[in-house]
């Protein structure tokens, strides 16, 4: 301790005295809720404020109280329910299934050796490609109908599930396992009561980004041959250079991103609790 | 149920951990393993325990495991292994699950070995909420629930504060007292060897060989903290290990 400085403290009895400087701290952030809502409502404040002074012309950014009023007519009109309940069941239905497949693949990859050198290659190839690309592929195998949708946003959520699950299986305490086999659990007792909690907070937060891919996808899916859809409900609004109607879509799926990300954070509360 | 360690050798590799270990572990005696850190403790305990096989020599098990025995080598380990995301009760009825024991039967089972190790009242705790000393009776609870013929320890107390060590030594006293079991305990800790143990194996450093066997006589149940009668074998272990230790460690420092 011979570096200590010692040559300005002057004697204990008369020594100055200077609090310690504090310099923890940070690092811990915590969610605010309100900051966020607020964060919202003065980005539009500005958009009203600027559209109506003219700083803002009406061909830049169309005047949110003209987006709700829209909003307003296609909700009393039924539109907005026609539109949404398709697009909803699209996404429920592919991204169950991809997101399903993606978790059973990924436990078998973070499982097995074979799985693993056969299909992490397989998955490294398949993730990068824009499934989007893939639009006309999927039309011609499963029909201009329901299926191809469906079968975009499974794609399209399958990859990144994959890759979170058998990350997620990788990180689980290997110790924990071998507890279970010097107890002689069975190889499905292992799987189902320990690699699969211990993976679970890996597999909820890949599940953040499948899901928002999987709303991205809706709408590209949309845009080819679908009547109903808040996908074809924008397309339709953009080929018109109708500002306000894109922009109802445009919010209302944001709005379903906000919805499904509080989802998640809610399962997350429901099934992590256990978390440090 | 006895076990029989006959000529165990091993290696990973081209490197040596344990050389010809043959030792007796009779049924209802704890036998301590000591020994430098790097000699192989915990990879002989894998042995016997059936997680890992040795290259050469083999375990053998002398009788039958004794009636209502779930699962005859249990191991208690030294980071608990608890699930986190299971309740104390859940991690004890873990163990039950698997061999068809639910509902009332294995409710019984787990009030009976909560109440043992004194966690009664902490039966729907997770395990964040618990203490070090806690988790580890916990594992305890677990480990007496399958009704193990051998325990397996592998420096059960290592990751706790010494008082709680002290107190936790006291439990497994008492646990050992009303009902005595047979076990295996690996320590690095001589002062836990010499109130534990009736036998302790002394291990030479890596590669590990049983350096000597040292008896200690005075019953469990009458050794006490700071025990004047126990410093005598204590100082002897240390002695034969003080040489071994400081080379094992001069050892490490240079792979
Ligand atoms: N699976 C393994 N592969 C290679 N080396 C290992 C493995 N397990 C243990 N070892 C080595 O064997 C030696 C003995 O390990 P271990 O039994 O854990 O020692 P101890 O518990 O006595 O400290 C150590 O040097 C360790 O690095
Ligand atoms: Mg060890």
């Amino acid at each position: 301790m011979s570096e200590i400085h010692t040559d300005e403290t002057k004697g204990s009895a008369g020594a100055e005295r200077q609090p310690v400087a504090f310099r923890g701290g940070g690092f811990a952030p915590k969610n605010r809720r309100w900051i966020g809502v607020l964060v919202f409502v003065l980005l539009i404040a500005i958009a009203e404020w600027g559209t109506r002074t003219g700083w803002i012309t009406a061909l830049t950014l169309p005047r949110p109280s003209d987006v709700l009023e829209t909003f307003g007519e296609l909700y009393s009109s039924g539109l907005l329910f026609k539109h949404l309940l398709p697009s909803l069941s699209r996404l429920v239905i592919g991204a169950t299934f991809g997101v399903l497949l993606g978790i059973c693949i990924g436990v078998l990859i973070g499982l097995f050796s074979v799985m693993r050198s056969s299909l992490v290659p397989l998955v490294a190839a398949l993730f990068p490609i824009p499934k989007i690309a893939l639009l006309p592929l999927f039309v011609i195998w499963f029909g201009i109908g329901e299926g191809s949708k469906y079968a975009l946003i499974a794609f399209g959520t399958f990859t990144p599930t994959v890759v979170a699950t058998y990350g997620a299986v990788d990180n689980v305490d290997r110790t924990l396992i071998r507890m279970g086999q010097s107890f002689g659990l069975s190889w499905l007792s292992i799987v189902r009561k320990i690699v699969l909690p211990g993976a679970m907070p890996g597999i909820l937060s890949g599940l953040r980004i499948s899901l928002a891919i999987a709303i991205i996808l809706l709408v590209a899916a949309e845009m080819l041959g679908a009547e109903y859809g808040i996908g074809a409900y924008i397309l339709e609004a953009g080929s018109l250079y109708d500002l306000e109607r894109l922009f109802v879509g445009v919010v209302i799926l944001s709005l379903l991103g906000v919805i499904v990300s509080a989802g998640i954070g809610i399962l997350e509360r429901r099934l992590l609790g256990w978390r440090v | 149920m006895d076990i029989r360690l006959e000529g165990i050798s091993h290696h990973y590799d081209d490197f040596e951990v344990l050389r010809d270990v043959t030792l007796d572990i009779p049924a209802g005696q704890i036998v301590c393993i000591v020994g430098p850190s790097g000699c192989g403790k915990s990879t002989l305990l894998r042995f016997i325990g059936g997680l890992e096989r040795p290259r050469s020599g083999r375990v053998v098990q002398l009788g039958q495991a004794p009636e209502g025995c779930l699962n005859p080598l249990t191991y208690i380990f030294q980071d608990f292994a608890l699930l986190p995301w299971r309740s104390v009760a859940g991690n004890v009825s873990l163990v039950l699950e698997d061999h068809g024991i639910r509902g009332t039967a294995a409710r019984e089972i787990i009030e009976d070995v909560l109440a043992r190790t004194k966690l009664t009242d902490f039966a729907k705790a997770l395990p964040k909420q618990l203490s070090g000393g806690m988790k580890q009776r916990v594992a305890i609870a677990r480990a007496l629930a399958v009704k193990p013929a051998v325990m397996l320890m592998d420096e059960p107390l290592s990751a706790l504060d010494s008082q709680t060590r002290e107190l936790l030594m006291d439990d497994l006293v008492d646990l050992w007292s009303r009902q005595p079991f047979t076990a295996v305990y690996v320590t690095h800790n001589l002062a836990e060897a010499v109130r534990l143990g009736h036998k302790v194996v002394v291990l030479s450093r890596r590669p590990g060989q049983i350096q000597e066997i040292v008896e200690i006589n005075k019953p469990l149940p009458a050794r006490e903290f700071g025990d004047p009668e126990l410093d005598e074998p204590q100082r002897y272990l240390w002695r034969l290990m003080r040489e071994e230790a400081r080379a094992a460690d001069a050892e490490l420092m240079n792979v």
